[in-house]
């Protein structure tokens, strides 16, 4: 852990642009189904090979833009963009996670309008859609292990994945946004402590 | 005037639709009926183009409207990438803008009890989250909960490419490449096996 804060300590504000705009670029070119599909290749680019964000704070951001208006990973990109080289950098990463979608869209719709319903298109697709679960899962796997520390944790996992995969899953008719799972979150975090630090207070 | 009409509604949509870029489809919607640049036939072949090209849906969808726009406006493609460039750039101003407020800030108080004991509980929670989305995608892709007979009810393919996928990325030698690896050979096995034992209905 020290070892890689050190790292990231020295690699901060260093990184070329061009290092991070390609990144993104990456990110936004191979990702299927935005969002969350991101998460497996904003961990391999930004935390494993750039060492520019942890997993924790990570994971803040997107808490973060869940609650926050936009394009989820839009948001993550100009986080991490603006952490690492401040404004520019935020411009740069969030340029290149556009890019991509933009310049493909564009050729298509002028080029290629069935796109969506060539055959060897609908196949791959199909492919990938199990590929993406699989890396989804993988990710969330790991976060589990390394990430949650105190049963309290497990249960809030727990809780926000029924809260939000049972409504769905069943049909029941209504679903839970997940602002108010994210708000329900904090608030018990805020409650925990102020209870925690009442009682250190007692002990004094 | 369409270019000021872009920034007008798509800084609203960016603004307003928060979370996954599905939220944006009621916008479009809205825009589909108030202009007629748009129809509703192109709202349903944006969607599935936008499913099927890489990148956030959100940015998919607002590029191609965008397109859209300039092209049945002035008829010509090079105006149709001016006015894309247009509805893209205006929905993500404004989730831009506030997130730079909020690194800002996040950034002040990071130090704080307050902050750190709410992240402590948030951090599990977005994992749950996370899973959450995992299950969505994994549910639809393997499973068919609309079948009526028990067998039916399981994609038994996806479910071997599954198998396949999940022991490749995990094993020693493999479990280190790319993920962008792990996309090209499951849309490789994807068209394979679409020419050769075909998938279900598609």
């Amino acid at each position: 852990m020290e070892t890689t804060d050190k790292k990231r300590t020295e690699a901060a504000g260093r990184t070329p642009l061009i290092k991070l705009f390609l990144a993104f670029v990456r990110i936004g070119a191979f990702t299927f189904g935005g969002g969350y599909a991101m998460l497996p290749m904003l961990e391999r680019e930004c935390v494993e090979k750039g060492g520019w964000v942890t997993k924790e704070e990570l994971l803040d951001y997107f808490a973060i833009g869940q609650c926050t208006p936009g394009v989820i990973a839009v948001n993550t990109a100009t986080f991490i963009g603006k952490k690492e080289r401040g404004f520019v950098g935020a411009l740069v990463t969030t340029a290149g996670v556009v890019l991509p979608s933009f310049i493909i869209i564009c050729i298509l719709t002028a080029l290629l309008a069935n796109f969506a319903q060539l055959r060897p298109v609908k196949y791959a697709l199909h492919g990938i859609r199990v590929a993406v679960g699989v890396l989804i899962l993988n990710t969330v796997i790991k976060l589990v292990k390394e990430k949650i520390k105190d049963p309290l944790g497990y249960v809030l996992a727990a809780a926000a994945f029924l809260l939000i995969a049972v409504p769905s899953t069943f049909k029941l008719g209504f679903s839970i946004s997940p602002v108010f799972v994210v708000i329900g979150a904090a608030l018990i975090g805020i409650v925990r402590g102020l209870i925690r630090r009442g009682k250190a207070g007692e002990r004094k | 005037m369409i270019f000021l009409i872009l920034i007008y509604e798509f800084f609203q949509i960016g603004l307003f639709a928060a979370g996954g870029g599905l939220s944006t489809l009621p916008f479009l919607n809205a825009l589909a009926d108030k202009y007629e640049w748009l129809t509703s036939d192109m709202i349903s072949q944006m969607v599935a183009l936008s499913e099927s090209t890489p990148g956030p849906l959100g940015i998919n969808m607002a590029t191609y409207a965008g397109y859209m726009a300039g092209y049945n406006t002035f008829g010509s493609p090079l105006l149709g990438v001016a006015t894309a460039f247009t509805a893209t750039a205006s929905l993500v101003a404004p989730s831009f803008i506030v997130i730079l407020i909020v690194a800002k800030m996040l950034d002040k108080y990071k130090n704080s009890a307050l902050v750190n004991d709410a992240f402590s509980t948030l951090r599990p929670a977005v994992a749950g989250l996370i899973a959450a989305a995992a299950w969505s995608v994994i549910s639809v892709t393997l499973f068919n909960f609309n079948a009526s007979a028990f067998g039916g009810a399981f994609n038994l393919l996806e479910i071997a490419l599954f198998a396949v996928m999940l022991v490749i990325t995990n094993v020693k030698p493999l479990k280190k490449l790319h993920p962008l690896v792990f996309i090209a050979i499951a849309a490789a096995a994807g068209i394979v096996i679409g020419y050769t034992i075909g998938w279900g209905e598609a």
